[in-house]
């Protein structure tokens, strides 16, 4: 793939666009259609872009496994501390009127973190699953 | 899309099969658009025409690349088949029809949750409203299932990343 | 009546389609493709039950009074993240077993494992 100069150069010029899209789809999730789920596969589908052209080594420098493996965890981490988070401040569990003085504010502010967390997870476990598939061939039969 | 299944169950080389299961989902995802499901419709098409046919394809790259001639009778199969299809068309006759508003799925929460969303959440997308807050729970389930897949094929399929040492000292 | 519920018999048919690829077919892919459809199929079924005609997308903004049911909509979004999740997990133990005995076919596989006993 690397003697594909138009392939290079527009997969370059489109990543940005990708992840910015990513990121509107995550954020604007409350508004139109959208949301964690959708918003981590297409950030995960950049970077699956950048390692099917230039190779998975390189994708790999970019986000290297402890970096994956730490956004895998820390999404249901932040999803699930927002539940504990109610708990603690004395409401049930994953219940977010009590998150802030106003109930509704609450509600929006919970599900902004939660949406978050989501994203967060499913971009990381795309890309190593991704990763994962593409970097078997090297491993000794 | 029946075209399509039926291309799917004749042709035999496994490429086609994995591009038509993706042309499969991308028209799903257009029947959803259609019935006004814009949040399946995108999940749909980026993770069924997207992430499916990628990892298929990985697949695909990793073993063989056209399915064997079968040797059993496909007879046995298609009666269950039959049946089994006969049996839910006729459990579809029950239903009320298609597109209306008095069938049973729209009389318990379904109007409550479109009534209070916005009052009580301030979010306009009733859907990420009910998948967020309402039915905060599943969607931790949800994700768990999520981490647990990514676990799953980390332990499969090993490191990723092989340290290849004699191969860098080579090149260098 | 048939117009009412022509749009269920035809997911009927897609899924049966998708159920046949499951038990009948030998190949390992295959068969995981064919999973994908009856999920999907699965799914349509679904989300036509939640449609109401002259209805519009459950996201509420002014002018519009009729939305579709949000409640099947949300149960099939966690249904095809699960599903996926599902497919990956296939797809890893198709690679793992083609290490183990050299064949995707099914039929080969018992074979292989009835001459290892």
């Amino acid at each position: 793939m690397r003697s594909y100069l138009v392939l290079r150069v527009v997969s370059k010029l489109l990543m940005p666009f990708i992840l910015l899209f990513a990121l509107y789809v995550q954020f604007h999730g409350d508004f139109g259609p959208g949301g964690g789920f959708q918003a981590g596969v297409i950030f995960a589908s950049a970077f699956i872009l950048y390692a099917l052209i230039f190779g998975v080594k390189d994708a790999g420098a970019v986000l290297p496994r402890g970096i994956l493996r730490f956004g895998i965890a820390m999404g249901v981490l932040l999803y699930a501390g927002v539940g504990v988070f109610n708990l603690l401040v004395g409401g049930n569990f994953l219940d977010y009127n009590v998150m802030a003085k106003d109930p509704t504010l609450g509600q929006h502010l919970g599900i902004w973190l939660v949406e978050l967390g989501v994203g967060l997870t499913v971009a990381s476990v795309m890309v190593t699953i991704f990763f994962t598939f593409a970097g078997h061939r090297d491993r000794p039969q | 899309m029946a075209i399509t299944v039926i291309a799917i169950v004749k042709i035999r080389n496994l490429f086609a099969v994995v591009m038509l299961g993706s042309i499969f989902s991308l028209l799903a995802a257009a029947m959803f658009v259609v019935l006004d499901a814009v949040d399946v419709a995108f999940t749909e098409a980026s993770v069924g025409a997207g992430i499916s046919t990628v990892l298929a394809l990985g697949t695909l790259a990793l073993t063989t690349d056209r399915e064997k001639k079968p040797i059993h009778t496909k007879l046995v199969p298609l009666c269950v088949v039959f049946l089994t299809g006969a049996a839910l068309i006729y459990g579809t006759l029950d239903l009320a029809p298609f597109g209306s508003k008095n069938a049973p799925v729209h009389t318990h929460v379904g109007p409550t949750y479109l009534a209070e969303a916005q009052e009580k959440t301030t979010v306009p997308n009733v859907v990420t409203a009910v998948l967020a807050s309402y039915r905060g729970y599943d969607t931790l389930g949800e994700v768990t299932v999520i981490f647990t897949a990514g676990i799953g094929v980390i332990l499969l399929l090993g490191n990723w990343r092989r340290e290849r040492d004699s191969g860098d000292d080579q090149n260098a | 009546m048939f117009l009412d519920y022509f749009n269920y018999w035809i997911v009927v048919f897609l899924m049966m389609a998708g159920f046949y690829i499951v038990i009948a077919h030998d190949n390992l892919i295959k068969k995981i493709v064919g999973l994908n459809i009856f999920q999907a199929s699965v799914f349509v079924l679904y989300i036509s039950f939640g449609k109401i005609t002259g209805g519009t997308a459950p996201i509420i903004a002014e002018g519009f009074s009729v939305y579709s049911n949000p409640l099947p909509h949300v149960l099939i979004l966690t249904a095809i993240v699960v599903g996926v999740a599902t497919t990956a997990l296939g797809l890893a133990l198709v690679v793992r077993i083609n290490e183990a005995y050299g064949t995707i076919e099914d039929d080969e596989i018992h074979k292989a494992d009835e001459e290892e006993d």
